[in-house]
Parts: structure tokens; sequence; C-alpha cells
């Protein structure tokens, strides 16, 4: 199977769609002519490039992690977007929309972040190319992500807070939504993760291919032409994920999502309808939706994108959760064995590995590190209570 | 054929008048029932009867806390219809809420739940015309009016596509933006009405950013009356009761009748 593109009506299978306000739809349509055409245009294509490998660092390493892969008995590669500008995958697709966003007229962005991490990378590419940025961000969040919240600001941008809900993730998606219902006429919706209405989740997959792509030359390169046995990401709404599993979606390589366990929307497996797409959904039981509970404010959302819903209903991918007392021994085994502190939402995807020791033991793992710890550091102080 | 909301509003227009479809948030507050009559009797033709969403992307600060204040309290979709099912209103009601109420418990369940509870319509703000057609069936079969968005974003060959779909009023939104009283009526509510009224006979009805007398005189000068949400919610909030809700409507209904 391959990640291709959604049906028209921007489904994966029965998951998906352009679930928006009626002010709305226009501009998903609009944007959806806008992304095939830039998409298919070289031009577009080679400035992106250009943007990523001058601008962004990429190429981003694959490293082998030999003490980690000893600790944990297997052999394990992380590709590096930790590497990345601004500290996570997050620039890949901020670039990709901010560009396009440029193309199409529009001069202001607006994002949501949790982590902080999508709402940096959007405050960086609208610095860039001297666009206005505005960043919704959870009351909880923007307490517990204070550095990143600062970062933003440096960068000139604006953070609002989201006071509603459970003032994270969440939330922060319904005023960014709201926002732009207001001001959809000159602002680009700069949306952090492959969910949302068609055609973001498509979209936002794409400007992340660039990771399972390299990756899988990559991997060539240090296995003789083969592939791993497994390649591993956190999964929130999934963006990391989407992009390298992109690179492997047609070959052996079984895919696994780790999702927290107080986040695990694929694990509950109920559809739902929320933030422009139909997919699956932590709700109760009246499809209220739950609020989701994470030590990382970047998988702290209760839905998962439309396409990890439909991978999980065919089979091809696995979505499986881990604790956050999972997470925090694995950020510390990391640091500890690799010299590499790993952001917290990227320490769930080595806690699946060290959860599943036996299954994976004498494997060959490639895991997307999608960012850097940093900005978890004054967190994880208190955690561990030093 | 004709449903009660549709046959209601047109009553209004006939009889050379103006519509006033007022918004009440669904269990907000014990006497929240007595509110729905005092309002049908203030002169409300239709009542559109808010279901509370944990996330309504089209609502602003008010119909928000009013959602969160109702939740709260422990409302769900079913107290709601079990309160209106029981509840001898005098006009008739559309329910407005978000698909994934509807979606969870089924389409049809959910559509056949408001007919058996008396409802004649219902509104769906984030179900737009592409993904209407499961919907659409289900409550074409329950009998049940759906009543169809149309912004000031759609181009003009999108909205006589939307309109044919509308069954009950066609809901033309006043403003780019979501659910609150603002102080000026947007020059975009009387654009999307005289843009609606060009190309349907069914009732145009203007709503979001209607929050005054005055605005809703005004933009019923093109449309054929409005839909008032925050305003009234807002008195609700407010905690004025029964008489103090209905006492605005009153004031909207004076209005619209005097000009
Ligand atoms: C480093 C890192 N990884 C992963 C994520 C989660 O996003 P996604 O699931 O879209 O990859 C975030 C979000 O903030 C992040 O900062």
């Amino acid at each position: 199977m391959t990640m291709a593109e959604p049906t028209e009506s921007g489904r994966f299978g029965d998951f998906g769609g352009m679930y928006v306000p009626e002010t709305l739809v226009p501009a998903c349509q609009e944007l959806d002519r806008a992304f095939r055409e830039a998409w298919g245009d070289p031009a577009f294509r080679k400035e992106l490039d250009h943007l990523l490998r001058t601008y962004a660092g990429r190429p981003s390493p694959l490293t082998e992690c030999h003490r980690l892969g000893e600790e944990l008995g297997c052999r394990i590669l992380f590709k590096r977007e930790d590497l990345n500008h601004t500290g996570s995958h997050k620039i890949n697709n901020v670039l990709g929309q901010a560009l396009l966003a440029k193309r199409m007229g529009k001069t202001r962005i607006v994002a949501e972040t949790g982590a902080g991490q999508h709402g940096v990378a959007s405050a960086t590419a609208a610095a860039l190319f001297g666009m206005e940025c505005v960043v919704y961000m959870g009351t909880v969040d923007i307490e517990r992500q204070k550095l990143n919240v600062f970062r933003m600001q440096l960068l000139g941008a604006e953070v609002r807070a989201a006071e509603t809900g459970s003032q994270t993730l969440k939330d922060a998606v319904n005023e960014a939504m709201r926002y732009w219902v207001s001001a959809v006429e000159d602002t680009h919706y700069c949306l952090g993760s492959v969910m949302g209405p068609h055609p973001y989740p498509w979209m936002v997959r794409e400007f992340h291919r660039v990771i399972g792509d390299e990756a899988r030359k990559q991997c060539a390169e240090l296995l003789d032409g083969g592939v791993p046995d497994y390649v591993v990401a956190c999964v929130g709404g999934g963006s990391n994920a989407a992009g390298i599993f992109a690179g492997f979606a047609d070959t052996g390589a079984q895919l696994i999502g780790a999702e927290p366990a107080g986040g695990a929307a694929v694990g509950r497996a109920v559809p739902g309808i929320v933030h422009g797409s139909k997919s699956y959904l932590m709700q109760d039981e009246w499809g209220q939706v739950l609020e989701a509970q994470s030590i990382s404010a970047g998988l702290d959302y209760p839905g998962i994108g439309p396409e990890h819903a439909h991978l999980a209903a065919s089979g091809r991918a696995r979505y499986e959760p881990v604790t956050d007392e999972e997470v925090v021994e694995a950020f510390q085994l990391c640091s500890r064995t690799e010299g590499i502190i790993p952001a917290l939402e990227s320490a769930h995807a080595l806690a699946w590995i060290a959860k599943m020791r036996e299954e994976v033991a004498g494997k060959t793992i490639l895991v997307n590190m999608s960012g850097r710890g940093d900005k978890d550091v004054n967190q994880m102080m208190d955690v561990l209570g030093s | 054929m004709t449903g009660a909301v549709e046959t209601a509003l047109r009553a209004r227009i006939d009889s050379g008048g103006k519509c006033l479809v007022p918004y009440i948030t669904g269990g907000l507050g014990d006497d929240w029932l007595d509110t729905v009559r005092a309002v049908a009797s203030a002169g409300a033709d239709v009542i559109e009867i808010g279901m509370p969403f944990s996330d309504p992307v089209m609502d602003g600060p008010t119909i928000q806390e009013a959602n969160d204040r109702a939740l709260e309290a422990g409302v769900t979709p079913q107290t709601i219809l079990d309160d209106l099912r029981h509840a001898d209103i005098g006009v008739p009601t559309a329910v407005m809420t978000y698909g994934n109420i509807a979606y969870h418990m089924g389409f049809e369940r959910f559509a056949n739940s408001l007919a058996a509870a008396g409802v004649s319509g219902c509104i769906l703000p984030d179900i737009p015309l592409e993904e209407m057609g499961e919907w659409a069936l289900a409550a074409d079969e329950a009998g049940v009016e759906t009543v169809m968005l149309a912004a000031p974003t759609a181009p003009d060959d999108r909205l006589p596509l939307i309109v044919e779909r509308a069954r009950g009023f066609v809901y033309g939104v006043g403003l780019l933006g979501i659910t609150g009283v603002r102080s000026a009526l947007a020059a975009s509510a009387v654009e999307i009405a005289g843009r609606l009224k060009s190309v349907t006979d069914k009732p145009v009805l203007v709503g979001v950013g209607v929050g005054t007398p005055g605005q809703a005189v005004e933009v019923s000068q093109v449309s054929d009356g409005v839909v008032v949400g925050s305003a009234v919610v807002q008195r609700m909030l407010d905690h004025a009761g029964p008489e103090g809700v209905a006492a605005l409507v009153g004031e909207f209904r004076a209005a619209l009748d005097e000009a």
C-alpha cells in the first residue's frame, strides 16, 4: 500500500472530509486548488527545497544509536528531526504552508500550538516571509511551555491564550478556527498537524514526506538496500508519523504510532467529527469531546489525523499507548545513553520500544526523533524533582 | 411537503411581518423551558434550541459560556429532548448543534429523536453542503427540516445549491465571524440577505451579529427576518429569568412590527 492522494472529497477510506462552517468552505476549496497547483509546479518545489536545505538544515541525518540499542536489545536508528532549525519536524510543514500562503496573497498566518513547537515554527516562517503571525495556545500549555511562548514573542508573533475548555491543544485549535472564520480573506490558517478539514491532512503529510523519503534512502545506504523492520513515531495529530510512514508504507516495515495513554484516540477506535474531519476521537457517550491527558503538551489531543485512522482500520499501521511514567523513563534513558535529550513527544516512540522489548528483540527500528527536549527541561526538573 | 418551521415563517411573511427566531441554550437553568414558552408568547415565530457541544467553533464567548454552564450542570442531548417532548411551546422549534452530536447518536436515530420530541428543524453549522448527504437523507426521512447556512464568502454559483437544499429557511450568516453581539450591523448582513433573496423564494433570515432591535430592523429591510442568539443568551446568563428574556424578545418583536 502507499500513502496516496485522498479522494476528491478528501477521504482516506471512511475518514477525513471537510466538516467546516460554511464560511470556511470556499477557503478550504481555494487552498486545495492552490496546493495542487503549487505542488505540481517545479518552481514552487525548487524554492521550498532550497529553503529546507539552506534555512531548515535538511537533509537531517540518520544516527545509529549503539548504546541505546544495546540497552534495549535491538538496533536503533534515529531520524534526526530534532536537528532542524527551531528544533522539530514542524518546520517542514510550516515553510511549505507559509510559502503557499504568500503565493496565495495572504498577509497573515494564524496557528494553534500545543508544545509551542508548531507555534515557534510558524512565528519563524512569518518572520522570514515578513508576514503577521497570531498563535493560539492553551493557558495550561502557556504555563508548561513558557520558554516557547517567549521565543514566539521574540520572533514577532502575537501569542493569545485559549482559555476555554481544557485549555490545551484542542481549545487552541477551536480558537484558531474561530479566528480564521473572522479573518479568512487575508489570513491563512497554518494548521500544525495532519488533521483538520481537507486539504490539510493530505497537504501537511506531503510537506512532511521529505522525512520519510530521506530516511528511506539513508536506511538503504546503511542497510544494504534494505528497510528497517519497524518505523516508530509518536502521534498527537500525527504529522511526524505521517511524514516518516510515507517513505515506508509500500515496504514490509511495520509502522507503529505511539500514543499517550491519556490521549489514545485510536486505542478507543470511536469515530467522530471535530475540527474539520471525521476520524477517531475520544468522546463521551453523547459525542462530547473528552480532554486528553498527557505529560507532553504536543500530544495532548483527543483526536488523530484521518489518514492514521484509515491506516489503523486497514491494519497497515498499529497505534499503541504508552504511559507518562514510561515516557519519563525513556526520556532519561535516551539522554544518558545517546547524549540526545529528546522532546517528550518523541520520547513516546522510545517508550514504545522499551515497552515492547520482547517483540522487537534483535530487530532494526527506525525512530522519528521528531524534536529536541530543550523546551521540556523546565518541566522535567519539576517532574524529576531536581 | 412544507414543514412546521417554514409554515410558521411563511405565515408571518404573508401577513406582511418580519420573522423573529430567538436562540435559547437548551438546559441552561432549571427554568429554561419556562423561558422558551415566555419567548414564544413574546412574539417568536420559531425558537432555535442550542444543544451544547464541547467544541462549538462557530460560537463566540457568550454561547460558549452558556454551553459550558449547561454541560457542567449535566445537560445532554437526551435531557433536552426529554424536556422538549413534554413542553407545550406553541411555536415550532429547531435544534442547533454540531455534527458530532448527531453523528455519534447515528444520523437516523438523531433525526428520529428530534421528530419524536416534537422538534421540527435542525441546524448543523459544521456540516456544510458537501458533507450533508447522509444527514439530509435521514432528516428528510424523519420529516426534520434542515436549515442551511449561507455565508458572505460563498461565490455566486454556490448560493443556488445551498438554497435548493435548505428546508425551513435559509440562514444567512451576517458577517465573517462567530456568534456574538457587535456594536453595529456589518454591511455583509444586508448584502448576503440581498444575494439570497435574489436566488430563492424560501424564507431568508439573517443571524450572527444581529444583537439589537435596531440591527434586526436594519437587516430585515432586505431579509425576511432575523435569528437572535447571543443577545438573548446573555440575558439568560445574567439570570434575567423567563420574563426578563421574554422582555428582550418583545423589544425585538415590537421594533420589527413597527418598522
Ligand atoms: C517534537 C514534537 N513531536 C511531535 C509532536 C506532535 O505532533 P504530530 O503528532 O503532528 O507529529 C509535537 C507537537 O507539538 C512536537 O513538538
